[in-house]
This record gives C-alpha cells, structure tokens and sequence, in this order.
C-alpha cells in the first residue's frame, strides 16, 4: 500500500471526517468567542496563546485538561444512555451530588478499612448514590406521572442543598483553619483514588474510558443494545418482547444515575479529599451538551468531552491571567452549540 | 402564627409569586404553540442583570423593566432562530441559551456586583384599605404585581377568544394541520416566542430590581425551570397558573420566614421547599388526571420545514 493510498483512506474514513468537524466547529467558536472577548475589552490573541500554551504545550497543562474530561465523559453517558431509550436524563448534576454524598458516607465511616477494599466500596456507593437519586426520576415516569425530563432538572437544585446540609452540618470539619471554609473532614488515605504519572489525573479516567468502551460493546455489539432502541419509547414492541417496560425504565435510570455519581464520587474521593458544597461547576450540564453534542455516540463524547474539558480549563486559566470572569466560559461553551444547532452545511452529519 | 405573620405571609407570597407567573405565561404562549423551551432560567437572568445595570445608570427603574423586556424578546429569537428556523432540537436549544444567558448576564452584571437600588416603587390601590379586615401592609404593592392577574387574564383572552390564538394553539397541536389551513407557522411560533421572551425579561427584571434590589450572579436559582414545571401543573392554562405561582411564592416566604424567625431546622432543609414542594404538585396533579399537553410540543425538530 503506497502513502497516497493511506491518505486516501484516511480522506475517506468516517472517523477522519468526524475530527474534521469537530476541529471546525472549535474554530468558528472560538472565533465567535474572540468578538465575546474584544468586546469584554480583553485581548482574545493573548487569551489563545495563554490558553494553547498551557494546555498543550505543558504536560501539567494537558495533565489537567484530561482531570476535566473524567465528570464531563462519565455524566455524558449517564445521558447518552436512557437516551437510548427514549429518555431525557438531564439530571446529570445532581446524581453526580447524590454520588459523591453518598461516597463520602462511605469514606468518613468505614475509615479502617485497607485500600484494596476501600475503593470497590466507594465505586459501589458512589454509583447507588447517583443510581437511585435517578432512579426516583425514572420511577415516577415509568408509572407515568410525570415526564423524566422535568423531575431531573428540579432534582438537580435538591441534591446540592443536601450535600451543604452534611458538609455545614454533621460532616463540617472541625479542624483549626477549616471553618472559614466549610467542607466535611477529610477521607482517609485508604479512601483516596490512586493517582497516575505524578498529575491529578485519577482513576476515576480509567473508570469512564471502561464505561464508554462497554457502552459502545452493549449497543454495537450486543442483542441489549437493539433490544433497547427497538423498545424506546414503543410500550407494544416492549409487550411482544415480554420486557416490563417499567422495570425496564428504572433499571436503566439506575445505572445511568449510577455512572453519574461515579463521577461526584471520583472528584471528591481523587482531587479533593473530602466533600464541599457547590464542588461541581455544572459538570453535569456540560455533560448533557456533550452526550448532544456527540449524537449519543461513543467515539463523539469522548472526543466533545475533551473539547469542552480544553474549554472549561481555559476559562480558569484566563480569569486568573486576564480577569476574566469564569462565567464567560458558559458564553464559548453556548457558542459551540448554538454553531452545531444552526447546522451549517459546512458540518453536514454532525448533528 | 399572629396575624402580622400572616399577613406577611400573604405579601411575600405574592411578592415572590409574580415574576413566577410572568415565566410561567411566558412558557404557556410558548408551550401552547409547541416549543418546549429550557432557556428560560437564561433569558431571566438576562432580564435581571440588563434591568439592574440600565436602572443603576439611568436611575429610571422604569427604563430598566422596558430594557429588559426587550433584551428578553431579542434573548430568546435567538432560540426560535435554533429551533423554528433551523429545526434544532428543542431541549437542547433550551439548554444553550441558558449556558448563554447565565455567561452574558454575569458579564453585564459584574460591574454592578454589591450595588443596590431603591427599589420599585410601592403603592395601595384607592380604596383597598376601606375594606374591613384589610391592613394597610397586606396591599401594597409595585405595578409589576398589579398588572399581573390581568395579564393573565388578557393571555387567557388572547389564546382562548382571538383568532390569533387559535392559530397559535392550532400551530402547537397539529403543525401539518395549521399549515393545511393557511397559517405561517414559523411567523407564528416567532410571535409565541418574542411574547415569552419578552414575560422572561419582565420577571428577570421584577426578581432584580424589586424583589432583591441587588444583582447576584445565578440569581435565578432554578425558577426558569420550576416555571416549566408550573405550566405542566397549570394544564398549558393560564389563569391556573396563577395557583401554580402562588404556591411556588407561598413556599418561597414560607422558607424565609421559618429562617427569620430562627426555627430550628437548617436553611438547606428549607430551602428545598420550593423545589420538593413544585415536585409534589406536580406529582398530585398529574396522578389524579391526565395531561393535556400540545399535540406538537417538543416535536417541532421533525417538523414542517
């Protein structure tokens, strides 16, 4: 095979074309972002070489970039998912609270444990403590009361005033210097995620990228997976097939909620060490965008997750370099989707 | 619970029940031509931070409410340009334009951060306090909270008893069918959605410049959506609505008042009131009868264009 046939290979490959798309999509964004920013009166040249420069020209910088994939990619297949079956999980948010409270349960009260047992049980709470937040969700729309979609979103303001009623309350670290920050006393060693290669980059990576690959397997490669898109939102197809759609429901709202709160559980368990109110910035948000944005496929959220991950690090980055407000960061990430839901030619199948 | 309790009670109920009933006849005008719309937590947000920084600088608070009603309209062309031209899914179009409405107001709003104002101003309707049992604090209110059962009343009017309303219900319940009959549907949805829009930015600007009278960043706290709870609770039927934002304000002065007075239960617990008690409702309400959404919501991504 001769070079030019490699290259007309990869010219016509989906998967060259599909790095294409997201690389255009980036540059009219952040084109739009640099009007944002003139306007804002910043320099949007300075803020994209800061912004290249850390991320990709340190290994620090990247390190971080993927530290922010890990809850974007795991709440957006805690999206992609239900939506296999027809279901609006936009609940991301506070399952990945619920996750990570329950965790922390797990972490301040079974504190002798040794590490080897310690992580499964905080894998195994963090996940029913998403599971089951979710699984309320999609109990109530299983017996068919109220639609997922709205459950989700108000549950997400409910979960958070949970965590600050533990971490204000019975959990508040009473350590000297702890109180002008209110945040629950530390978890254990034994009850920390390993870290790799001297970064904060954790095993909660390990945990996401084993979740995308089985979720590709199950609806590429299973009986499940078709099982579950013939029976998506069509209660006759589900009878034929005797499933209790039901059941069926809440099962999967579980395991969704489930993946959700792996990633709560992984940010406090891995970066922080202990549980403070309002940890997440909207970890859960971004990640229904993301589950959107990538059409539900797996190779797509893996890829928008670092896309939005190179985002969300560079708006910490320009608020302490340029002063601009965190919150600007919503602007570039709106910016990105209004472009894909415009649909210009240009992007053909992406959305 | 005496009766000056009481009857603040009742005053903040209806203080903090009325910009909820502005979003939530904004969603039902927008719901009711068949557009599920999830940015109005952003389009609120907009309305807050534009009332509050043209009312600092002009020192019309007036100016500021006109402002933001209009920077609500434009706000949310944005997302029937998304959803109505383009054809773009709905929830998601929803979503942007929040993630965009909570960037763009902490932007506009950052210079006025810690800022105060007046406040609008207050006044009783002639001849209120005449009536017995009737305390002169229970009744005073700015204009934003007079106009607000009538403007429900007017949508009622409006949806129910215009023509333009029936095109408009028609649009949200059988596109192909209104389309069949003459209609514009994209020049109709556009209307629908200016109309919300411009609701969204009036209760932005209520929550801003006369409920808090100060600018914080995500001040909002979620009402955009527990307005889209409260038109599911409402039946897409305005004047329901006005139960729908009274039970919202009563548990919102409810939680407030329960932490002025020092009752011993964490100000985490109450302030899920709000949140758990819309859930509740919604629960009851639905169980007991069927929904009579839109034939067409959310739907309109497959539509006509």
């Amino acid at each position: 095979m001769s070079f030019s046939d490699v290259m007309t290979r990869i010219s016509r490959s989906r998967w060259a074309s599909e790095v294409a798309r997201y690389a255009l999509v980036l540059t009219i964004a952040l084109l739009a972002y640099a009007v944002v920013l003139l306007l804002a009166g910043k320099d949007p040249l300075r803020a994209l070489t800061d912004t290249a420069s850390y991320t990709f020209g340190t290994w620090l910088g990247f390190s971080e970039v993927i530290v922010r994939m890990i809850p974007l990619l795991l709440t957006a297949i805690a999206v992609a998912l239900p939506s296999r079956l027809g279901l609006i999980n936009v609940g991301g948010e506070g399952q990945l609270y619920m996750g990570a409270w329950l965790a922390t349960y797990a972490a301040i009260t079974f504190t002798s444990l040794p590490p080897g047992l310690f992580i499964p049980l905080l894998v195994l709470f963090g996940f029913v403590g998403g599971g089951v937040w979710a699984s309320v969700a999609g109990y109530f729309r299983a017996r068919g009361l109220v639609n997922e979609t709205i459950t989700t979103l108000l549950m997400n303001y409910i979960a958070p005033l949970i965590v600050g009623f533990f971490v204000y309350g019975a959990w508040r670290s009473r350590e000297m210097g702890a109180s002008a920050f209110p945040q629950s006393i530390a978890f254990p060693d034994a009850a920390r995620l390993p870290r790799f290669l001297g970064t904060r980059i954790h095993l909660g990576f390990v945990l996401a990228v084993v979740l995308l690959i089985a979720f590709w397997f199950v609806f590429e490669k299973t009986k499940w997976g078709l099982e579950m898109r013939a029976i998506g939102g069509n209660a006759d197809a589900a009878r034929r097939l005797g499933i209790n759609l039901g059941l069926y429901i809440v099962i999967v709202m579980f395991i969704a909620g489930g993946i959700a709160g792996l990633a709560g559980m992984a940010e406090v368990s891995a970066l922080h060490g202990r549980l403070r109110a309002g940890f997440s910035p909207g970890f859960g948000f971004t990640g229904f965008l993301i589950s959107w944005l990538a059409g539900g496929s797996a190779g797509g959220m893996f890829a928008m997750s670092f896309v939005l991950a190179v985002v969300l690090s560079a708006g910490s980055l320009l608020q302490i370099t340029q002063g601009v407000p965190y919150a600007a960061t919503n602007v570039l990430m709106a910016l990105i989707l209004f472009i894909v839901l415009m649909r210009p030619k240009l992007l053909g199948r992406l959305s | 619970m005496n009766l000056g309790s009481l009857a603040g009670l009742l005053s903040g109920t209806i203080m903090y029940g009325t910009p909820l009933l502005y979003l939530t006849l904004g969603e039902i005008i927008g719901q009711r031509a068949g557009m599920v719309n999830l940015g109005l937590e952003g389009i609120m947000l907009v309305g807050a931070s534009v009332a509050f920084a043209v009312s600092v600088e002009t020192g019309n608070l007036w100016l500021g409410i006109g402002a933001a009603a209009l920077a609500g309209a434009a706000f949310n062309l944005l997302y029937a340009y998304l959803a109505v031209s383009r054809g773009a899914n709905q929830l998601a179009s929803g979503l942007a334009l929040m993630f965009f409405g909570i960037g763009i107001s902490s932007m506009i709003g950052r210079p006025y951060v810690g800022q105060g104002t007046v406040g609008l101003q207050r006044f009783q309707l002639p001849g209120v306090t005449s009536i017995p049992g009737v305390s002169a604090t229970m009744f005073n209110y700015d204009a934003i909270v007079y106009l607000a059962v009538p403007l429900a009343f007017l949508i009622w009017v409006a949806l129910f008893r215009t023509r333009w309303g029936l095109s408009l219900r028609a649009v949200g319940e059988s596109p192909s069918a209104a389309f069949a009959a003459g209609r514009r549907i994209g020049w109709i949805r556009y209307q629908a959605a200016l109309a919300c829009g411009l609701l969204a930015g009036i209760a932005g600007a209520h929550l801003s410049i006369a409920l808090a009278r100060t600018w914080t960043e995500g001040m909002t706290g979620g009402r955009g959506f527990i307005a889209v709870a409260l038109v599911i609770f409402s039946k897409w039927h305005p004047l329901r609505a006005i139960v729908g934002a009274l039970v919202f304000g009563g548990a919102v002065t409810l939680e407030l008042q329960l932490q002025a007075q020092g009752v011993g239960v964490s100000p985490f617990l109450l302030n899920m009131l709000p949140y758990v008690l819309t859930l509740g409702v919604l629960l009851i309400w639905s169980g007991a009868r069927r929904y009579s959404a839109p034939g067409a919501l959310g739907r309109v991504y497959q539509g006509e264009e």
